[in-house]
């Protein structure tokens, strides 16, 4: 294990990987510093270094070591590390992403609110009143690990976790809240539902959002459900 | 292509020999039809690149090596789609002229009922029977067939994602009557008879796995990965494309290991919270909260793709350089199979 400066410490990962990790705790500020990595060794299409993966607090970068030197790699990471600066960043991508917090859609929204002793219409609107960064993408394809849900809406998991929970569910897992992307077994409690097909293998960008995007939980009733195109994902930007 | 993709610049490009013009003249005309379908048989070739940022596994063919012999074989570039089955083989039937190869685990293949030789490519005419059995050894053979299938690929591969139910043919496990579309083989006698008997390994019932430590092994006691690099660990029935589980004696870890999630290579020895490894393989989770003890070095994925439940594993400590030069000997062999073929009939 090479230690580096700055905290930041180089993981072997095998032949082809590394990872680098940037702390042990999760911030936003760590977190912008390992999709600053990720991002900028994309855009700079260095040869022999061929995927980036950013999670909460490291990136792991996949690279042919008969294409390119492991000090080499660890030379380019340093420099981009090393160009970083604090507030860089662009403007704010917020996913809108309607959601019916109602019947079917709800199945463990009574247990939620006993969990946490607050009505419906509330848990609705504290979980729809925030936007939620995604730290990192893993787990399914395109499942988001959103940060910040509000602590008075925390529940814990289900007992035993259903074996089917259908795509666009969108739940709570203890402090997480999230959005299943494709049909899947799952303990998190379901809260409501997307009609957005967030995932589509087919499509041009299977999964439209990335680490680093918002996303914008907008109440909807059941009749909206049934009437919205489910290709129709909307995005806005802001400062 | 999950390691970059083969190098071999200066040679001539035999997918191009073999492989029709962007439009075959008769679209979904050519077929290998299905008859008996095996125990796993996936669409494979390299994997996927550049999604696992999205949370997407790269897939692809579990033993790589093997895999691009087939190709070769029959003059396909080395990772073009093929056909990966699991313990034992297909039949299908031929509608076209063809050159096939079958690789990787010996399933005693037939045409027309006449035993045919593995590591090596034959020509099959219209009627033609390929037939293959059991394994003898190994867990995995790979079947290429000239031209490759006209399957269309999603996110770059043809890999099938059978979690997901997408990429390969309609994005599944080949079923009885399938009829995988293949593209045109043009100049098929330019490949000629090929033989790769060289390359064929054997598929041991006790292997060692070479492995380069971390990223996590710091969080274990000198008492757990002395565990590690000593006990013997058996191949687990519970496996699959995902990751090889072991059983066997469980790895002490300082403080649990449970980690914030961060990425999973090939190769990924994790240690979840039950003790015992499992090596991830192709259609691994991208990212994951459980520690990783060690990592298996690219050049013995193979023997883990090959390793049926029960085989013995033992873990044995590398560096990266031995890795790499390791690494480097395979491409060289492949290299030198194309170059080699490409100035012989």
């Amino acid at each position: 294990m090479t230690e580096k400066t700055n905290g930041v410490r180089f993981l072997p990962c095998g032949d082809s990987a590394l990872t680098v990790e940037f702390s042990k705790e999760i911030s936003e500020e760590t977190n912008r510093r390992v999709r600053y990595l990720a991002a900028e060794l994309e855009r700079r299409k260095i040869r022999g270094i061929t995927e980036c993966v950013p999670a909460f607090c490291g990136v792991t970068v996949y690279f042919n070591p008969l294409v390119i030197k492991m000090r080499k790699v660890e030379k380019k990471i340093s420099d981009v590390i090393n160009s970083y600066k604090e507030g860089s960043e662009g403007k704010k991508r917020v996913f809108l992403i309607p959601v019916c917090y109602d019947g079917i859609y709800a199945p463990d929204m009574d247990s939620v609110c006993a969990i946490t002793g607050l009505s419906k219409s509330r848990v609705t609107e504290i979980h729809s009143s925030r936007d939620y960064l995604i730290y990192m993408l893993g787990f399914l394809p395109g499942f988001a690990y959103l940060g910040g849900m509000d602590e008075r809406i925390e529940a814990c998991r289900l007992e035993s976790p259903r074996t089917l929970i259908p795509a666009g569910s969108v739940g709570i897992g203890g402090k997480q809240t999230g959005i299943y992307p494709l049909a899947s077994p799952g303990g998190w409690r379901l809260i409501g539902r997307t009609p957005l097909k967030i995932y589509d293998a087919s499509r041009n960008e299977p999964i439209p959002y990335k680490a680093g995007d918002y996303i914008r939980f907008c109440p909807i009733s059941e009749e909206e459900f049934e009437k919205i195109d489910p290709e129709d994902i909307k995005c806005v930007t802001e400062e | 292509m999950r390691d970059g993709g083969m190098t071999v610049p200066n040679l001539p490009n035999l997918s191009n020999l073999s492989k029709s013009p962007e439009k075959p003249e008769k679209p979904g005309k050519l077929k290998m039809k299905i008859t008996a379908p095996g125990a796993l048989t996936t669409v494979q070739d390299a994997g996927r690149t550049g999604y696992m940022s999205k949370g997407i596994s790269p897939g692809g063919a579990m033993d790589v090596f093997s895999m691009k012999i087939a190709n070769i074989l029959v003059g396909n570039s080395p990772c073009d789609g093929v056909l990966e089955m699991t313990l034992t083989g297909v039949t299908a039937e031929f509608s076209s002229t063809e050159v096939i190869a079958v690789t990787g685990a010996d399933m005693q293949p037939e045409i027309n009922g006449k035993k045919i030789k593995m590591y090596a490519s034959y020509e099959v005419s219209p009627g033609d029977v390929l037939k293959l059995g059991a394994a003898q050894s190994g867990m995995r053979a790979y079947l290429a067939v000239s031209g490759g299938f006209d399957i269309p690929p999603v996110m770059g591969s043809m890999s099938t994602n059978l979690k997901c139910a997408f990429g390969g043919y309609n994005g599944r496990a080949l079923k009885r009557g399938d009829e995988i579309p293949l593209r045109q083989s043009v100049g098929l006698t330019l490949v000629g008879k090929r033989h790769a008997e060289g390359e064929a390994r054997s598929y041991d019932d006790s292997i060692t796995l070479r492995v380069i430590p971390g990223p996590q092994d710091d969080l274990f006691t000198e008492k757990g990965l002395s565990t590690f690099f000593s006990s013997e660990y058996t191949v687990s029935s519970k496996s699959d494309r995902m990751g090889v589980r072991l059983d066997g004696e469980k790895a002490e870890s300082k403080n649990g290991v449970d980690i914030i999630s961060d990425g999973i290579a090939l190769g990924s020895v994790q240690i979840p919270s039950a003790g015992t490894p499992i090596i991830m393989t192709a259609d691994r989770q991208t990212t994951g909260g459980y520690a990783k003890i060690a990592t298996v070095i690219g050049a013995d994925m193979y023997k883990i793709a090959q390793a049926r439940p029960g085989t013995r594993v033992r873990f044995e400590k590398t560096d990266f350089k031995t890795a790499v030069k390791l690494k480097r000997k395979e491409e060289r062999r492949l290299k030198l199979l194309i170059y080699n073929f490409s100035f012989s009939k």
